[in-house]
This record gives structure tokens, C-alpha cells and sequence, in this order.
């Protein structure tokens, strides 16, 4: 990639929607995938008269998040009406926080494997809890000019996560959306599926360029509709092209023109400016007069930061330090989620070969479960199961390429290692026998005795092959050390 | 807040009703920002109290921390849900179209 004549600045806001089975007012099912509202009440439809009452878990979630992003607890949150106009947002407002949220702050620190870029903690300045909007389908069949809502999402509990604009690239966009996904997983606080809409992500960007009377900055720019990590990135990518060369056709700076909005087209790959976004004071906040305010103390906090369970960041330096395995493999094994940890860490500790574990779940396990789009605990070979491989291989039991078929058997049977090398007829040869299949080999192949004697050990590898032919139990580099071993005798 | 009087223009009453999605014929902005106003004189008079060592509340009740158990209860019918709505076509509402621009 050339050098950019600009530095790109990055601010994301990510809408989380929280693992509860009841929406954040109400106690309507937050189920997805139901008919188009059967899920609605007096409150989520905002009916006169009607009274919001706060879900417990979805505030225990938020603040276990919010913990786990380094962020401070303030004592006191309340909630406040943000007011707009939209058919989906059946009250006239949202119930957001505004100036007292629940929790600011924190930082998520990226690194990456790959060295592209160099680690950094990217700032969290807040996380707030807030109440879904419904969702309207505009209708183009029979060219009829409505759209339709459904309010079954309505009210539904979102934690919107607010970053610093510490992002200095696309690539370090995406690598705090994949650690903060994680992150989530991890703390099992949603199910993170972007297809259903429980992740989305507006990108707030901008340019800074370097310019002969000091540093510019472009006016920022918020894209919306970004579908996926991947439409993050390229959005991204985009945009910053796109600013730069408005600047350098009009000059436009910051604070010149309102902030903007544009939404990600993902077919075309371009973005598209969308209405001006309304000033926050035309929205109107205010304390909403229906809900109390949360008292949080120390005590409280102290019991929900001891749910928060061992993350990411800790768990990959834990498996470089106490297991031994390299940086990236720390990284491989541990996004791919708590339970595939929870293996790696079962059989390294029952073989006592973190290593070769770190090989095999990387190669044969993870290869496999791609292949089948399966989860680790739906895998047939268990954690006890390939530590008895794993440990057949490390005492030299059984070579690599054995050990590959007697995998193959585990899985497709469910039998152990021992059971495994039973069917497929390995044995492990005793030494008397290894030594005579050994002398009897040196005796047909006088040839290979002589050039070894002449100092080419390589020409003992012709005697390998006779031997696994012989007896395919035999291991490759004892039949080795045994065939030098007699010639360096005679 | 002591000595800080606001006022109403009849600009700002434009506003709001732009905001609230008011179309208000120019007699009734008129008399809007009469009436409106006296409603803010009204408020205005606070201004003459001394808060300057009264912290804001945030509610007029003293309750805090009112939670409910997460857990689902039957709402309300579609049929219900749906019979208020101007133009409904029995599973969602209809209604002029959003183009999300």
C-alpha cells in the first residue's frame, strides 16, 4: 500500500444487543425470527399510560461489559428521552442515556499477530445502556409506496459501546471489532450474530492532513449500514479516499459544513450522504419522568466484576507463559472462543506436551471443524482422547503419519488412542525383534552398509522403507538409530 | 441559574414545530408564541430563587434502583397491537414509505 498523504481517524460506535429473554421496559420475549409483532405490549408500543420497569439482567450484562472494558462505574445513571421522528420508534423517543451513562472510561487494547500494526489500548469513552427501534421493510412488491414495521424488536436491550476516534487505519478498525466480538463471546453477554442484528456498527471518520499552516481536519463523516466487519473495512477504505479527494477539489474543513451522514452501499462499494444528522439539541434529552435512577455501590460492582471470568488478553499471555506455545498460536487457540481454550488447555495438561498439542488442535482439529462447521464441543475426539494420542506420539509409541490415521479412526469411530491403534493393528515392536528386523536388513543390503561406512548416513533412509514394508509398526527413526548403530559395530 | 432569563422568538416556536412535526398556519405560530412564551415567563420566575447550593434532581421521587425479573410474560395480540394503526395489512403496520435516506 502506497503511503497516504493524510492520517485517517477512526471513532466506532458499536449497538450490542444483550443476551435477555425480555426486552429492556418490558416483559415481552426478545426472541428473533418470530412473526412480525407478536411481540409487543402496551409499554414497547407506547401506549398512553403505559410504565417502562427496567430489566435486571440487561443492566447486570451491561455492567459486566462495561467492567471488561476497564471502564469506571459511576455511583449514579439515569435514563433520558432522546426525541426524533420515526415510524419505527412508536413513543416519539428513545429512552438512551445522555449525561449520566452507566459507565465510561475504559480502553480495549488490539494487537496483532501479524505486526501490520503495532499493539494499542483504543479508549472507551462510554458504554450505555439503550432500548432497540423496531424495524421497517420498505415494500416493493406490486410497486406499492409503503413500508411496514414490525415492533417485535422494539425495546429491545442495546448496549451501545462508544470508542475514542483512536483508530488510525481500516485494519485497526477491524481488529477491535474482532477483539471486541470476542470480547462479548467471551462474557457470553450476546450472541453477537451480525446477521440477526444483535452487532452493528456506525464508523465515525475523518482525515487529518498535514498542511503547511498546521494539521486539517476534514469534516467528520458518520457511515451507517455497515453490514458486516468486512463492509467496516471497506467502507472505510472508501470514505478516506473519498474525503481526500473533496478536499483537494473544495477545500471543505471541519466545522465548515454539520457533520454528516452517509450510508455504506455494499453492492456498489461506495458511501452515499443521507440526511443531515439532527444537532443533539434537537433531540431534545431529558430525564424520562417514568424510570428512577440506578444507585450503584462499590460492593455491587466488586460482585459483578468477580462474574467477569478470565478474557482474551489474559488468557493469551497465560498459554505463551505457562504453556509454552509462540504468540500467534496463543492467538489461533484463543479466538476461537473459552470452550476451544478449555480443550487445548485439557489435553496439554493430560499429555504433558503443550507443543505438540498446540500442533495437532491447530492442524487436524481446527482443519476439521471448519470443514464440518462444527463447535468443539460437538467434536468427536475428546479432550481425554487426543491427550492418550497425543501422549502415544510424544513417548514415540507411534510416528506423525500413524498417529494421523489412528486420529482418523477417533473421529470417525469415538474410540481412544489405544483402542484406535488396536483396530488399525499397531503394536508397538519390541526391541529384541526391531533388532533383528534391523540386522536382517543390513544383511540384504550390503550396498547401503558400505556407503554409510563411507560416511553417507543419508543412504540409511533406503532401509526405512524396507522396514515399513516389513512391519508397518515399526517406528521410522528408531529403525534409524538401531541400523547406524549396528554398522558403526561391525 | 439566578438572573438567567429566556425568551421566546417566534423563530424558535418554527423550530419546535418542525421538531414535533407541527404545520402551523402563520396566525397560529403567532399566537403559539404567545401562549408558549407566557409559559416560559412562568418558569422564569425560578430565576429569582438563589439554587446556587441545590443539587439537581433527576426525579421527583426518592425510589431508585425499581428492577424487574427477566423474565417473559404474554403481551398483547396482533390483532390487538394492530387495531389502532390508520393502515395495517394483518401482520405490520403500513405506513408512508421510509427509504432510509
Amino acid at each position: 500500500m502506497r503511503e497516504q498523504p493524510y492520517e485517517i481517524v477512526i471513532g466506532l460506535e458499536v449497538h450490542v444487543q444483550l443476551r435477555t429473554r425480555t426486552k429492556l421496559f418490558c416483559r415481552c420475549s426478545t426472541e428473533f425470527g418470530q412473526p412480525a409483532n407478536t411481540q409487543t405490549c402496551p409499554v414497547c408500543t407506547g401506549q398512553p399510560g403505559s410504565l417502562p420497569v427496567m430489566n435486571r439482567d440487561a443492566f447486570q450484562l451491561s455492567m459486566k461489559t462495561a467492567l471488561a472494558l476497564h471502564c469506571q462505574i459511576p455511583e449514579f445513571t439515569r435514563w433520558d428521552r432522546k426525541q426524533y421522528y420515526y415510524p419505527d420508534l412508536p413513543k416519539g423517543y428513545q429512552i438512551s442515556q445522555y449525561d449520566l451513562p452507566m459507565s465510561c472510561d475504559g480502553w480495549l487494547e488490539i494487537c496483532d499477530s501479524q505486526g501490520v500494526f503495532d499493539p494499542k489500548r483504543v479508549g472507551i469513552i462510554r458504554a450505555h445502556l439503550e432500548e432497540d427501534a423496531g424495524k421497517s421493510m420498505h415494500d416493493e412488491t406490486s410497486g406499492r409506496a409503503d413500508s411496514r414495521i414490525d415492533l417485535n424488536r422494539t425495546g429491545t436491550p442495546l448496549l451501545e459501546i462508544v470508542s475514542q476516534p483512536d483508530l488510525r487505519s481500516a485494519a485497526e478498525a477491524r481488529a477491535y471489532l474482532d477483539e471486541l466480538k470476542l470480547l462479548l463471546q467471551y462474557l457470553d453477554v450476546s450472541d453477537c450474530n451480525m446477521q440477526e442484528g444483535s452487532l452493528r456498527v456506525d464508523a465515525n471518520v475523518n482525515l487529518h492532513l498535514d498542511e503547511p499552516g498546521g494539521v486539517i481536519a476534514t469534516p467528520i463523516v458518520e457511515i451507517k449500514n455497515l453490514n458486516s466487519f468486512r463492509a467496516v473495512e471497506r467502507a472505510l477504505e472508501y470514505e478516506s479516499q473519498r474525503q481526500y479527494e473533496v478536499w483537494l477539489e473544495k477545500g471543505v474543513k471541519k466545522g465548515d459544513i454539520p457533520k454528516q451522514t452517509r450510508g455504506w452501499d455494499d453492492q456498489l462499494e461506495v458511501t452515499r450522504a443521507q440526511r443531515h444528522k439532527e444537532e443533539s439539541s434537537d433531540y431534545r434529552y431529558f430525564p424520562d419522568p417514568d424510570l428512577v435512577p440506578v444507585v450503584v455501590t462499590p460492593d455491587e460492582v466488586e460482585r459483578v466484576r468477580a462474574t467477569v471470568g478470565e478474557l482474551p488478553a489474559a488468557l493469551r499471555l497465560r498459554l505463551q507463559e505457562e504453556y509454552d506455545v509462540s504468540e500467534y498460536d496463543a492467538n489461533v487457540i484463543v479466538n476461537q472462543g473459552r470452550d476451544f481454550v478449555g480443550y487445548f488447555v485439557e489435553v496439554a495438561d493430560a499429555s504433558g506436551d503443550a507443543r505438540r498439542t498446540s500442533n495437532w488442535i491447530q492442524q487436524e482439529i481446527l482443519r476439521r471443524l471448519n470443514e464440518l462447521q462444527m463447535s468443539i464441543r460437538q467434536f468427536p475426539v475428546t479432550a481425554a482422547a487426543l491427550a492418550g494420542l497425543v501422549k502415544a506420539i510424544a513417548s514415540g509409541e507411534l510416528d506423525s503419519s500413524r498417529g494421523r490415521d489412528v486420529f482418523g479412526r477417533m473421529f470417525e469411530h469415538g474410540e481412544s488412542a489405544a483402542e484406535a491403534m488396536q483396530s488399525l493393528g499397531i503394536v508397538s515392536v519390541d526391541a529384541g525383534s526391531l533388532r533383528s528386523l534391523c540386522e536382517g536388513l543390513l544383511a540384504e543390503n550390503p550396498r547401503v552398509v558400505a556407503e554409510v561406512k563411507e560416511g553417507k548416513q543419508k543412504a540409511v533412509g533406503a532401509l526405512i522403507g524396507q522396514a515399513k514394508r516389513l512391519n508397518p509398526n515399526v517406528n521410522p527413526s528408531e529403525v534409524r538409530e538401531i541400523c547406524l548403530e549396528l554398522i558403526a559395530q561391525q | 441559574m439566578k438572573g438567567c432569563q429566556v425568551s421566546l422568538s417566534l423563530a424558535d416556536v418554527k423550530k419546535v414545530a418542525m421538531l414535533a412535526r407541527l404545520q402551523l398556519s402563520d396566525t397560529e405560530l403567532e399566537r403559539m408564541t404567545h401562549q408558549l412564551g407566557q409559559i416560559v415567563d412562568y418558569v422564569n420566575q425560578l430565576a429569582e430563587l438563589d439554587t446556587e447550593s441545590v443539587t439537581p434532581l433527576s426525579h421527583a421521587g426518592e425510589l431508585v434502583n425499581v428492577f424487574a425479573e427477566d423474565k417473559p410474560r404474554p403481551g398483547l395480540s396482533r390483532a390487538e397491537v394492530l387495531s389502532g394503526a390508520p393502515k395495517q395489512d394483518d401482520e405490520c403496520y403500513r405506513v408512508p414509505a421510509v427509504l432510509g435516506e
